[in-house]
């Protein structure tokens, strides 16, 4: 089956997002169709169909090992990095598959953001951090440097805190600052797509506010894709939520329905915390 | 025979351990003897090697003429040779040292093929040192003779070609090359001794760097790709830098290991207390001269080779130390990435 | 589902067109550069087991293992009091360094973990293993071979299967102190607190629930501590010195393996050569025999 959103009413939001982002979200923007995964011999998603419209956030929930973290890697195909792993079906970005022999895998990881569980600051500075991704890419013009690390942080509400000390060691951020650095070393490369992947369990609940309200601002740019144990941060800031059990989507709809009148039975169980 | 169950008090078994008892005196001295052991090896050696320390004091360390029937004792060739050698068999072992290290913490190759590498390093650390020196005199030394003077044909020696209007023009050396192959050339030599020097040090490097490259957390390896990076991107741009500090240790502490290696040194490099610039020539470090000169010496021989062992212990445990220094402060670093 | 929706330019295309393909070139090229070094640290080992199985198994007889060395000129003969002398001086290296070894590692993991003693020996544990292992030897001839005079003149001096003993005791300390030390840490606190819990006294704890436990892993670093000694030649030069006969008495120079190889690698008698090669090999067999016991010890307890 395919669940397919109805064309959303965000014209006003994206004409704010600026000139770059001159284009109109489209509804089938991320396209998984007929996908299946392994782990070995073991299958962790079952013939998965969706479509996640373009800059708005999908919220991916379920138990654990329901395979919602294994379809949010594949779509920059970081499971790759794991032996002995193997898919079915395709994902179509944009129309086009991100299995296409001509897209190189670190290419694609440069156009999809991720932001980890934990959050993974290298231990450098703040600066070096950010611009991490230019500077692999071959990136010197200092101007260009400078005016990305500002950008992003300003991007990412890390400005006004990281401003003066740029150049000291991430390390020394508090955890939130350091997710939220994450989050502008994600987004320095000026992704489409950005990749959540229970960006908030590792933090306080201020700190959890202040990565939700940036989620909320990110959403005018950015596709965004969570995956979260949390029911209320899904509620709090998706557009839609994806429910998934034993590595198959179960439901997909806006998460107003979703938590309001769920479809399915295992839905509602799960979201009345009947198991979990 | 305690009676009351030690728990019950305040402080439970701390309290209950700090009581005295006659094995824990013995386990004292054992651990007081252990120290003590450090400290009675520098006061015998230095000793020993008071009459040296009296006679010679510092032109001791900055004389290069050791004359044993004159008795006259100077130690500079073999300060230097230790050096050179160190330094030379660092500068082959850390580069395959390394490699081999990042092979060991990459997944190139399937596990099974990297377990066999891994026990191969293992096996080059368990190799006797008089084995390696006899390996050496069988292997490495006449490859020496083949490339001792191939290198001083190529660096070094001058000779001529025609020139533009048929008179010869004559052509000069490589700079510094020309110095470090000067002819003659010998098998034993300082080139020698530190080739098979790098091979016995590559081990701890090889052993050092790879667990501060596995303690490097997965979370970051994970972000680098997530960036784009390409796999050596990720491996010089991040890994190698988060765990820099434990392979600078591994470097230092090799470096501890390979101004102490004596045996398959004094096997090979030819014992010489001559002073030369070129790496051909025989030569010494301190730990060959002690192991060439001890069993015959007598009188003030003894005290300068005392003397000598002195240096190369302070030498030895300042480098020691510093490895240590760096390693600790390597393990809180790690600790504060995760 | 609108199809008219104006096609925004495929950022795919730009990932495409970004100049990765040299970089992901680039880093295959590095891997194969890595592999290849790798690799390259295979060769020198399988050359010296080559070596040492080619020269050494011809001369690998009974007769090598149980003669006297042969003197220059002669065939024959083997290598019999080397291997005696190796054992046995390594014995004695072992029964003076082990007690205070173990003993040390149980003060400073069991009594006081935290005391600024314990630091010092866990400090002082890792410079020893920092030292060059000559330095054992020169020690070794300064406290025993040289002649004592006053007080000390009882200790008998000259070249000595003692003094060899003595200089390996120092050599392998640290080895045995630390690997003691891992030992015990890694055995279950929670045996400790039972056994305490049980009205146990300290020695009791220790001596009958941690000692027990931990001693498959402080046997491994004696095995350790027994394939170090056995393989080093630096602190026996000039302290057992060497024998051509077989020992009569701990107090006269004595044959060792290590020596054995080393004088007869050096000499122009192409079968004391070659000799030099079987007994590297019986060294080689030795010391890997040992090794792999201690893994193996220490694979049983895990």
């Amino acid at each position: 089956m395919t669940f397919t959103m109805e064309q959303p009413q965000t014209t006003s939001e994206s004409e704010k997002s600026g000139p770059t982002q001159q284009t109109s979200p489209r509804a089938d923007f991320l396209k998984v169709t007929n996908f299946n995964f392994y782990y070995g011999k073991k299958q962790a998603l079952f013939d998965v169909n969706i479509e996640i419209p373009a800059r708005q956030v999908t919220a991916f929930i379920g138990p654990s090992g329901c395979g919602k973290s294994t379809l949010l890697r594949n779509f920059n195909r970081m499971n790759e990095l794991i032996n002995g792993v193997r898919h079915e079906g395709d994902i179509l970005l944009n129309g086009r598959s991100i299995y296409d022999k001509k897209i190189e895998v670190i290419a694609l990881r440069r156009s999809i953001g991720m932001v980890f569980q934990k959050s993974n600051p290298f231990p450098k500075s703040i600066y070096e951090n950010i611009v991490y991704s230019l500077r692999i890419s071959g990136v010197r013009n200092k101007a260009t440097l400078d005016e990305t690390v500002e950008r992003s942080l300003r991007g990412a509400a890390l400005w006004e805190e990281a401003k003066d000390r740029l150049h000291e060691s991430a390390l020394g951020l508090s955890g939130g600052q350091m997710q939220r650095l994450c989050i502008a070393r994600a987004i320095a490369n000026q992704p489409e797509i950005l990749l959540m992947d229970e960006p908030c369990s590792a933090l306080d609940p201020i700190a959890t506010a202040k990565v939700e309200d940036l989620i909320h601002e990110l959403k005018r740019q950015f596709t965004i894709i969570i995956v979260t144990h949390n029911m209320q941060q899904a509620t709090r800031c998706s557009d839609q939520t994806a429910f998934f059990y034993l590595g198959k989507l179960i439901e997909f709809d806006a998460t107003q329905q979703i938590f309001s009148n769920p479809g399915e039975k295992q839905t509602e169980d799960y979201i009345t915390g009947r198991f979990g | 025979m305690e009676t009351t169950p030690p728990e019950q008090q305040e402080g439970g078994i701390k309290e209950f351990r700090r009581r005295p008892d006659l094995f824990r005196g013995l386990c004292w001295v054992a651990s007081v003897a252990a120290v003590a052991i450090l400290a009675w090896i520098i006061v015998e050696i230095t000793h020993q090697a008071w009459p040296a320390i009296k006679e010679f004091g510092f032109s001791f360390v900055a004389t290069s003429r050791w004359l044993p029937n004159r008795e006259t004792f100077g130690v500079l060739p073999f300060i230097v040779g230790t050096a050179v050698s160190s330094l030379i068999a660092l500068l082959f072992a850390l580069p395959l040292g390394l490699a081999v290290a990042i092979f060991l913490s990459e997944d190139f190759l399937p596990p099974a093929v990297r377990q066999v590498v891994r026990f191969t390093v293992e096996m080059l650390a368990a190799i006797p040192s008089v084995v390696y020196g006899l390996w050496g005199i069988y292997v490495v030394i006449p490859l020496m003779l083949k490339f001792g003077p191939w290198a001083v044909q190529t660096f070094h020696n001058t000779w001529t070609t025609p020139g533009m209007n048929g008179a010869p023009e004559v052509q000069k050396g490589i700079p510094i090359l020309e110095t470090l192959f000067a002819p003659p050339s010998y098998g034993n030599s300082m080139l020698t001794a530190s080739l098979v020097l790098a091979l016995m040090i590559l081990p701890t490097i090889t052993a050092i760097s790879r667990a501060a490259l596995v303690a490097v957390p997965g979370t970051l390896r994970e972000g680098a790709y997530a960036l784009g990076s390409t796999r050596w991107e990720a491996i010089f741009g991040v890994i190698l830098p988060a765990a820099a500090p434990g392979v600078v240790a591994a470097t230092i502490l090799a470096l501890g290991r390979a101004m102490g290696e004596t045996m398959a040194i004094a096997m090979l490099i030819g014992n010489s207390s001559h002073l030369t610039s070129s790496l051909l020539a025989p030569a010494g470090t301190l730990a060959s001269l002690l192991a060439n000169q001890f069993g015959e010496a007598e009188g003030l021989q003894v005290s300068s080779l005392m003397f000598a062992a002195l240096l190369l212990v302070i030498l030895t445990l300042f480098v020691n130390i510093a490895g240590e220094v760096v390693l600790r402060y390597t393990q809180r670093q790690t600790a504060g990435i995760r | 589902m609108s199809t008219s929706t104006i096609e925004p330019p495929d950022f795919l295309d730009r990932a495409i067109t970004s100049g990765s393909g040299a970089r992901a070139f680039w880093s295959r090229f590095l891997t194969c550069v890595c592999i290849s070094l790798a690799f390259l640290t295979l060769i020198p080992l399988l050359s010296i087991i080559f070596l040492l199985l080619k020269n050494g198994l011809p001369n690998l007889s009974l007769s090598a293992l149980t003669e006297l060395p042969p003197a220059a000129g002669m065939v024959g003969g083997g290598f019999g009091n080397a291997i005696v002398g190796t054992l046995l001086m390594v014995a004695i290296g072992l029964v003076l360094a082990t007690p205070f070894g173990i003993l040390s590692a149980i003060y400073i993991n069991e009594y006081a973990p935290a005391s600024r003693l314990s630091n010092t020996v866990r400090f002082v544990a890792k410079l020893l293993t920092g030292i060059p292992s000559i330095i054992c030897g020169v020690f070794a001839y300064a406290v025993i071979v040289l002649p004592k005079t006053g007080w000390l003149a009882w200790i008998p001096s000259g070249f000595s299967a003692w003094a060899g003993g003595f200089a390996l005791a120092i050599l392998i300390l640290p080895t045995i102190l630390l690997t003691a030390e891992q030992a015990l840490m890694s055995v279950p606190h929670a045996y400790r607190e039972a056994s305490y819990g049980l009205g146990a006294t300290n020695f009791q704890t220790i001596w009958r629930v941690v000692l027990p436990d931990g001693l498959p892993a402080i046997m491994t670093g004696i095995m350790l501590a027994v394939a170090r000694a056995a393989g080093e030649t630096a602190p026996l030069i000039f302290t057992a010195l060497f024998s051509q006969y077989w020992i009569q008495s701990f107090n006269e120079p004595t044959a060792s393996l290590s020596v054995l190889i080393y004088n007869f690698s050096t000499t122009f008698d192409d079968h004391q050569k070659a000799m030099a090669w079987t007994a590297s090999l019986v060294l080689v067999i030795l010391v890997t025999v040992a090794n792999i016991s201690a893994q193996v010890i220490f694979r049983k307890k895990q």
